[in-house]
């Protein structure tokens, strides 16, 4: 177990912060019958960024939209656990009261609306906000501080812009929210790799400068180990692993099946350590 | 192009077409001897065609506001004319209220209604594909034409506001006997018109207006941002009844209100292939095109197949605008890129 980071208590927890946003052992099934995620439980720091990793179908999407709860919508149920946010149980909010609270979600494939302009776009991600439109202009100047793209291309219609933009767009249509977490879905996904960096690079000043913490799904661990503080894999809907993003970034399994880079001879699968999950609530 | 240089051109080019296609008509006469024309004459078809016309605006309008927000064809816009217009009567007829007593009361029960098709139809068909919320439409056609009738009885009732009905006559200085219309009409036209422009500002300018465009362009985007649907599909469904109510209450008068009102909901299908399904000024313009154009070739040509060109006309229109242009005069493109 010497290169497993497994980090020993629950209560301990990381980046030394007290998490904003903790999710304790959840089960969500679609339908009524399909499993997707069986326990995961994971922490997210307050003014941290948080990497949540693993292959397709793994749950990492899921996972958010437990938190969002935009699950409903889909048929999707938390079935067991809870989720907490500032110490406050959260999980039969609608998506609009967590909104309120701080909580957004920018989901995967971006969804900007397409008809609507990239400045209009931006303004609906303050629906909830009830502080006067001055303080609105605010938030949407500090957008454009951030996303100089988008104010270029303030008056195009979402739909036209490139798919760059559009990533762009739809975070701050999320920061228009005045939120405390943002759980950014797969922020990498048909971006030139050069975009890519350009995007996370603004989730750190964002990170920095503003205070927003983050939870971030990926496939691109390379990337996302790079900016994260933490990390979390999951597979079949279980977390197997977690540990600091350096951690991570050294453990040999992870390098082996998640960055590509394979450390002297090829493994055999045989030998390859079946990761269990941690049971934290025994 | 930009917005102001569109609606410029509009303004400019619908009276030149007009002008040139009373042209063309005026030219009839060499052709065929017998064909009566006058310019006097010709306007007060048009007129008469344009302000039938915007009744037609009026329940398209209803289909776009609610196909704009939540992306559903509303099947049911005719039997929600036909339920506001019952309502409507039976509170004046059997309660003696008061017209615009009554019209505040039909709005309320319009609003309750549309609270309650949220609640029970759309709530859980959030996410579903747009044919089956289409289907769900359907069934609430037969609920309401059912309902409205069960309370209010079967019968065809006069409606009768206090209008002015009386023809009167404009610019007798220009044109010999100058251009009848019907006063109801221009009232008509006008309500419908200040309703339009509320409408259009609402949809373009306020922070509902951009939530409900932003809820018809993406159902879960529009979640994530926590908008939340539910109340902004109360709202849509509210104000289509509202506009549902006013096109009830001018048609009824019109026409009596009873079951066949339901069926003017047909006539906004032309129109809207017309305008476009997204676009609150293309429900108005398409009207007016169809109402005006199937009293033009009624009157001036009617007589060369045997009449009865206006009940076709407007299906003949449309179906020209989906072979050249499917998404209307002013509908969104659909937007694709690669």
């Amino acid at each position: 177990m010497s290169t497993a980071p497994v980090q020993s208590s629950a209560g301990e927890a990381p980046g030394a912060t007290a998490p904003i946003l903790s999710v304790n052992n959840i089960e969500v099934i679609y339908d009524h019958v399909i499993l997707v995620l069986k326990g995961v439980s994971l922490e997210v720091p307050e003014g941290g960024i948080t990497a949540l990793l693993g292959a397709n179908g793994a749950g990492k999407t899921t996972t958010l939209k437990a938190i969002s709860n935009l699950l409903r919508a889909e048929r999707g149920e938390v079935t067991k656990g809870s989720i907490t946010y500032r110490g406050e149980q959260v999980d039969s909010m609608t998506p609009s009261e967590l909104v309120r609270r701080g909580v957004i979600q920018v989901m995967e494939g971006r969804h900007c609306f397409e008809h609507l302009t990239i400045e209009e776009n931006l303004l609906t991600g303050a629906y909830t906000r009830k502080d006067g439109w001055s303080a609105v202009k605010e938030s949407l100047e500090m957008v454009y501080h951030y996303f100089p793209r988008l104010r270029e291309r303030r008056g195009s219609q979402a739909g036209y812009t490139s798919g760059g933009e559009q990533q762009m767009c739809a975070v701050g249509r999320a920061l228009m929210a005045n939120p405390r977490v943002i759980l950014l879905d797969e922020p990498s996904m048909g971006l030139a790799p050069q975009l890519v960096e350009e995007i996370f690079e603004i989730v750190r000043q964002l990170n920095a400068e503003q205070n927003v913490s983050f939870l971030l799904a990926e496939q691109n661990t390379n990337i996302a180990l790079k900016y994260a503080k933490f990390g979390y894999i999951l597979e079949n809907g279980r977390v197997v692993m977690e540990g600091d993003a350096a951690e991570l970034r050294e453990n040999e399994d992870v390098k082996e099946f998640y960055l590509g880079i394979a450390g002297g001879d090829r493994k055999s699968f045989r030998e390859v350590k079946h990761y269990r999950r941690r049971k934290r609530w025994l | 192009m930009s917005n102001q240089l569109r609606i410029a051109l509009w303004a400019l080019g619908a009276p030149v077409s007009v002008g040139l296609i009373g042209l063309l008509i005026s030219a009839m006469p060499l052709i065929d001897s017998n064909f009566f024309f006058t310019w006097g004459y010709y306007l007060e078809v048009v007129t008469t065609g344009l302000l039938t016309g915007v009744l037609y605006s009026l329940v398209a309008l209803g289909f776009v506001l609610i196909f704009k927000a939540s992306g559903v064809f509303n099947f049911s816009q005719g039997a929600m004319v036909l339920f506001a217009a019952l309502f409507f009567v039976g509170f004046m007829d059997k309660w003696g209220l008061h017209p615009a007593l009554a019209f505040l009361l039909t709005a309320g029960v319009m609003i309750l209604l549309a609270m309650l098709i949220e609640r029970v139809v759309l709530r859980p068909l959030v996410n579903q594909p747009a044919i089956i919320l289409f289907m769900a439409t359907i069934g609430i056609t037969y609920f309401l034409d059912g309902l409205g009738q069960t309370i209010w009885g079967s019968d065809v009732f006069t409606l009768d506001i206090g209008l002015p009905k009386d023809p009167m006559f404009l610019m007798e200085g220009t044109f010999e006997g100058g251009v009848m219309v019907n006063q109801f009409d221009i009232v008509a036209a006008v309500a419908a018109g200040a309703m339009v422009i509320v409408l259009a500002f609402l949809f373009q300018y306020t922070r509902i207006g951009r939530a409900l465009r932003a809820v018809a362009d993406d159902h879960q985007a529009a979640l994530s941002v926590g908008i939340p649907l539910k109340t902004i599909w109360a709202i849509v469904w509210s104000v289509a009844g509202i506009v549902g109510l006013v096109a009830g209450v001018m048609w009824g008068s019109k026409l009596g209100v009873q079951f066949s009102l339901a069926l003017v909901a047909l006539k906004a299908l032309p129109v809207l292939i017309l305008g476009g399904f997204t676009s609150v000024p293309g429900a108005i313009v398409g009207g007016l095109i169809i109402g005006a154009g199937e009293k033009i070739a009624e009157i001036f040509f009617g007589g060369y197949i045997g009449g009865g060109i206006e009940d076709w006309f407007a299906y003949m229109l449309a179906m020209v605008f989906l072979l050249f242009r499917p998404q209307g005069l002013f509908g969104e493109k659909i937007i694709e890129r690669v």
